[in-house]
C-alpha cells in the first residue's frame, strides 16, 4: 500500500503520456484523476497509520548505488513529516486534477497536461518520501522538470517559454548549492541516508573542514548550502524572481506547483534537516532574517501588483518567507503547520482566481474587473474564505499558524538581536498581507465594474456564469480545508507536548519557546490583529477611487449628492497619488523593488556579454581557434604560397639555390668532421653518436633556412 | 711542390667559380650559360688531371677522358634543346624563360 502512493501517479503519467492518443481526452482525464484520488485516499490511510497511531513505516525496496562507503538505496520513509506532506501534496493535486478537467476542457492537449500534472505529483511524492538525500534529489530535480514542462505548457507563447526557462535556471542556482550540500554531507558524514546523518549530527559539533580553501564549521557550511537549495526552490529573496513569472502557466499549475507543493519543497527540506540546523545556530539566524525579509519584500511588492495571479504569487512568496522565518526560530512544527494550512487556502485562492479568469475569458488585470460578486457569488465566497484564512482572521485556518509564528518570534526577542528586526518585519508584513488580500477582493468583486461588455455578456443568452461542478467541487473542498483544518489539527500538530511529530523533527530544548509564546502578554497577541485591520483600512481607502461613483458596483447613485461628494474625494485622491514621490514609490514597489532590473542589467547581461565577447569571441573564436584549426589552416596556406613563390621559373635562381645548398652542406659537413662546435650543439660527440639523424636534421635546417631567406 | 699544386688548383677553382658565376649571373644569353657549364666541366677536368699527376695515379686521367665525352654529349643535347626551343619561342633570352613557376 505504501509503495502504491508514489507509483499510482507514475502509472497515471505513463498511461496518459503513452496511451493518451488511444484512450482519448476523457479517458486520460478520468484515469489520471482516479489514480490521484486513490493516492489521496491511500495517503490518508498512511496518515492515520503513521501519524495518528505513531507507527513509522520504512520500506526498503532495493539497492541503487553501492560503491565502497557510498550506499544509496531506493527506500521510502514514512514518518509524521512525510505523511503530512503527503496529505498536502496528494489532496491539492487531486483537487487540481479534478479542476483541470473543466478548466482545460477546451485545450487541445489535455492528455499531455494531465500527464504532466501526474508526473509532477509523482516526483513530489518521491521528494517527500525518500529516505536518503540522493533519492530526495531525484524528486527535487523532477519537480523542477515538471515545473518547466507545465509553465511551458502553452509552448507557442513566448512569455511562457521565457518564464519556464527562468524558473528552471533560477532553480538550478539553488540546486547547485543543494548538490554541493549533499557532497559535503557525504564528505563529512560518509553517508547520505537520513537516519545515519541525523543520528551522527550531534557528534560533529565544532568539526571543521576545508571549503573554498578556508576552514569552516562543517555543519554551518552544510546547512548554508542546503539553505541555498531551499532559497531557490522556495523563492526566498534573491532567487525569488522565477515565482511571479511562473504565473505564465495555466492557473491549475500555479495552484498546484507554485502555491501548494513545489515551492514548499525547500521548506520541507529545511524541516527534514532540522537535526543539522539545530547544531548550526548561526545558520538559523540567517534563515530567520532571510525569511522575514522575504515575507516583507514579497508582501510590499504584491500590494502594488495589478495582475490577479501575480498578487497571489507574491502572497505565496511572502508566506514562504513566514515558513522559513519559523524554521529559523526552531519551530519546525509551526512551519509544517503553516505549510499545510497555506497549501489549502492558497490553492483555494488560486483556483478561485482561475475561476474568475475563466469567466472573464482570460482577463487577468484586476483593474479591468469589478462588481463580479453579483455574477460570480460562489467564486466570491471562495475567494473571501481564502482571503480571510490568509490574513489570519480569527478562528480560520491561517489564524492558528501565522499568528503563532509571530508570537514565537516575539518570545524569542530576548535571545538574539536579529530577531527583533525580523519580528517587526513579520508584523508589518501582516498589514501588507491584509492590504493586498482586501485590495484583490475590492477590485475584483466589490468595486465599480470596469470590464468590457463582451466579457460580461459574450453572446446573447449566454452571460458570464459560474463554472460547472468540476470546477466548483475543488473550491468547496479547499474552502472546507481553509475553514476547519487549522482548528481541527492545531492541538495535534503544534499542541504543547503533542507526540504527533515523534522523532521526525528535532529541536534543541533551549531553542523551544512554545511555552513562552503561549503565555505572552495579551496586548502582544493582539498586535497582528490590529495590524491586519490597518491593512483593511488602507485597502478600502486606496481602492475607494475605483469604488467611487457608487457603493459596491451599483451605479445609480452617481447623480445624487453622495456621488458628488465621492467625486470630490476621488479627485483629491487622484491629486495625492500623482505627486512625484508617491509615483516613484509606487513604481519601485510595482517593479518588484527593481530586483529583475538589477539581475538583468548587472548579472544576466554581464554574463551574456562576457560569454559573447570573452569566451566566444576572444577564446573560442580567438586564441584557441588561432592556435588550433583556423590558425593552422591559415599558416598552411601562407607557407604553401610562400614556398610556391620559390619556384620563380628562372633557371639561374635554381642554380643559385643549388650553389648555396651545396656550400652550406659542405660547411656543415666540414664543421662536423673537423670537430668544430657548430652553434646548435656539440658537433663532434653528437655527430659521432647520432650521425645520420644529425645530417637529416641539418638538411631540414638548410632547406628551411633557404626558404625563409626567399620568403 | 705544395705551392705548385696550390697554384694549379687555384687556377682550376677560379675557372670553376667563373663558370658558376656565369650560370648564376648570366641572365641574357642561354648560349653563355652552356659555355659556362663547359667552363665548369673544364675546371673539373683540369683538377682531375692536376691531382692525377700530383698523386701519380691514372684513374684521374681516365675520368678526365670520360668527362670529355660526357661534356661533348651534354653540349650536343643542350644545343639541340636550344634549337628546338628557339624554333618554338623564337627567342633564347633567359629572362623570358620562366613559364614553369610556382
Amino acid at each position: 500500500m505504501y509503495l502504491l502512493i508514489p507509483f499510482l501517479p507514475l502509472l497515471a503519467f505513463f498511461v496518459a503520456a503513452t496511451f493518451g492518443r488511444y484512450i482519448g481526452r476523457k479517458g486520460s482525464t478520468i484515469i489520471t484523476t482516479t489514480c490521484i484520488f486513490l493516492t489521496a485516499v491511500l495517503s490518508t490511510i498512511a496518515f492515520y497509520e503513521v501519524a495518528l497511531t505513531e507507527t513509522n513505516c520504512y520500506v526498503q525496496v532495493t539497492t541503487w548505488i553501492d560503491s565502497a562507503i557510498l550506499h544509496a538505496s531506493w527506500g521510502f520513509l514514512f514518518d509524521s513529516l512525510t505523511v503530512i506532506m503527503l496529505i498536502v501534496v496528494t489532496y491539492v493535486s487531486a483537487v487540481v486534477h479534478l479542476y483541470s478537467i473543466e478548466y482545460m476542457a477546451h485545450d487541445p492537449h489535455i492528455q499531455r497536461f494531465m500527464s504532466y500534472l501526474s508526473l509532477f505529483t509523482f516526483f513530489m511524492i518521491i521528494l517527500v518520501t525518500a529516505d536518503n538525500f540522493i533519492q530526495m534529489f531525484i524528486g527535487w530535480e523532477g519537480v523542477g522538470l515538471a515545473s518547466f514542462l507545465l509553465i511551458n505548457f502553452w509552448t507557442t507563447r513566448l512569455q511562457a517559454n521565457k518564464a519556464a526557462m527562468k524558473a528552471l535556471i533560477v532553480n538550478r542556482v539553488g540546486d547547485f548549492g543543494l548538490s554541493l550540500g549533499i557532497f559535503a554531507i557525504f564528505f563529512v558524514f560518509g553517508a547520505v541516508d537520513y537516519s545515519t546523518v541525523f543520528a551522527s549530527a550531534s557528534d560533529l559539533i565544532g568539526y571543521k573542514f576545508f571549503f573554498l580553501h578556508m576552514e569552516f564549521d562543517a555543519l554551518t557550511v552544510i546547512c548554508l548550502l542546503i539553505f541555498i537549495g531551499a532559497v531557490g526552490k522556495s523563492a526566498q529573496i534573491g532567487l525569488h524572481t522565477w515565482l511571479p513569472d511562473a504565473m505564465e502557466g495555466p492557473t491549475p499549475v500555479s495552484a498546484l506547483i507554485h502555491a501548494a507543493t513545489m515551492v514548499t519543497a525547500g521548506v520541507f527540506l529545511i524541516v527534514r534537516c532540522s537535526p543539522l540546523y539545530e547544531y548550526a545556530p548561526s545558520t538559523l539566524v540567517l534563515i530567520t532574517f532571510i525569511g522575514a525579509l522575504t515575507s516583507f519584500f514579497a508582501a510590499t511588492t504584491g500590494a502594488f501588483q495589478n495582475d490577479l495571479k501575480r498578487v497571489i504569487a507574491y502572497s505565496t512568496c511572502s508566506q514562504l518567507g513566514y515558513m522559513v522565518f519559523a524554521c529559523g526560530l526552531s519551530s519546525y512544527s509551526v512551519t509544517m503547520f503553516h505549510l499545510m494550512n497555506h497549501a489549502f487556502f492558497k490553492a483555494l485562492l488560486f483556483l478561485s482566481a482561475g475561476s474568475i479568469i475563466h469567466a472573464m475569458h482570460d482577463e487577468q488585470d484586476m483593474r479591468r474587473m469589478g462588481a463580479l460578486n453579483r455574477i460570480l457569488p460562489f467564486t466570491y465566497t471562495a475567494t473571501l474564505i481564502g482571503s480571510f484564512a490568509l490574513i489570519g482572521f480569527p478562528f480560520l485556518t491561517g489564524y492558528y499558524s501565522k499568528d503563532f509564528i509571530l508570537e514565537i518570534a516575539c518570545s524569542k526577542l530576548h535571545f538574539m538581536g536579529v530577531n527583533n528586526l525580523a519580528y517587526w518585519l513579520g508584523t508589518i508584513t501582516v498589514s501588507f498581507t491584509t492590504f493586498y488580500s482586501y485590495r484583490l477582493v475590492f477590485l475584483t468583486f466589490l468595486s465599480k465594474n470596469n470590464s468590457f461588455k463582451q466579457f460580461i455578456c459574450s453572446t446573447p443568452g449566454h452571460p458570464m456564469h459560474e463554472a460547472n461542478i468540476l470546477m466548483g467541487l475543488p473550491l468547496v473542498l479547499l474552502a472546507f480545508g481553509s475553514l476547519f483544518v487549522g482548528y481541527l489539527t492545531k492541538d495535534m500538530i503544534i499542541g504543547l507536548g503533542s507526540p504527533f511529530w515523534g522523532q521526525s523533527l528535532f529541536a534543541l530544548s533551549s531553542n523551544i519557546v512554545f511555552l513562552e509564546a503561549e503565555y505572552l502578554p495579551y496586548h502582544v497577541k493582539l498586535i497582528p490583529f490590529v495590524f491586519s485591520h490597518i491593512g483593511i483600512f488602507f485597502a478600502y481607502h486606496t481602492t475607494a477611487f475605483f469604488l467611487a461613483g457608487g457603493a459596491f458596483g451599483s451605479t445609480n447613485k452617481s447623480a445624487s449628492g453622495i456621488g458628488q461628494a465621492s467625486l470630490q474625494k476621488s479627485l483629491m485622491f487622484y491629486r495625492f497619488c500623482t505627486q512625484t514621490p508617491i509615483v516613484q514609490a509606487y513604481s519601485f514597489f510595482n517593479q518588484k523593488w527593481h530586483f529583475d532590473d538589477f539581475y538583468n542589467r548587472f548579472i544576466v547581461q554581464k554574463v551574456l556579454s562576457f560569454g559573447y565577447h570573452t569566451s566566444f569571441r576572444l577564446l573560442d573564436l580567438g586564441w584557441i581557434a588561432y592556435l588550433g584549426p583556423y590558425g593552422i589552416a591559415r599558416a598552411t596556406t601562407f607557407f604553401s604560397k610562400t614556398f610556391s613563390k620559390l619556384q620563380t621559373g628562372f633557371v639561374y635562381h635554381y642554380a643559385f639555390i643549388i650553389l648555396i645548398a651545396i656550400t652550406l652542406l659542405l660547411l656543415i659537413l666540414l664543421a662536423g668532421t673537423w670537430g668544430g662546435a657548430p652553434f646548435w650543439g656539440n658537433g663532434s660527440t653528437s655527430a659521432a653518436v647520432t650521425g645520420p639523424s644529425d645530417l637529416t636534421l641539418h638538411f631540414i635546417f638548410i632547406i628551411s633556412f633557404c626558404s625563409l631567406s626567399f620568403a | 711542390m705544395i705551392l705548385d699544386i696550390i697554384r694549379y688548383v687555384a687556377v682550376a677553382v677560379i675557372i670553376y667559380i667563373l663558370g658558376m658565376c656565369g650560370i648564376v649571373l648570366g641572365r641574357k644569353n642561354i648560349i653563355i650559360m652552356l659555355m659556362s657549364i663547359e667552363l665548369m666541366l673544364l675546371a673539373v677536368n683540369l683538377n682531375l688531371l692536376i691531382f692525377s699527376v700530383y698523386i701519380d695515379d691514372l684513374i684521374g686521367q681516365f675520368f678526365a677522358l670520360l668527362i670529355l665525352t660526357v661534356a661533348a654529349a651534354e653540349s650536343a643535347i643542350g644545343l639541340a634543346i636550344l634549337v628546338i626551343y628557339f624554333r618554338i619561342r623564337g627567342t633564347i633570352l633567359v629572362q623570358f624563360i620562366h613559364f614553369v613557376k610556382g
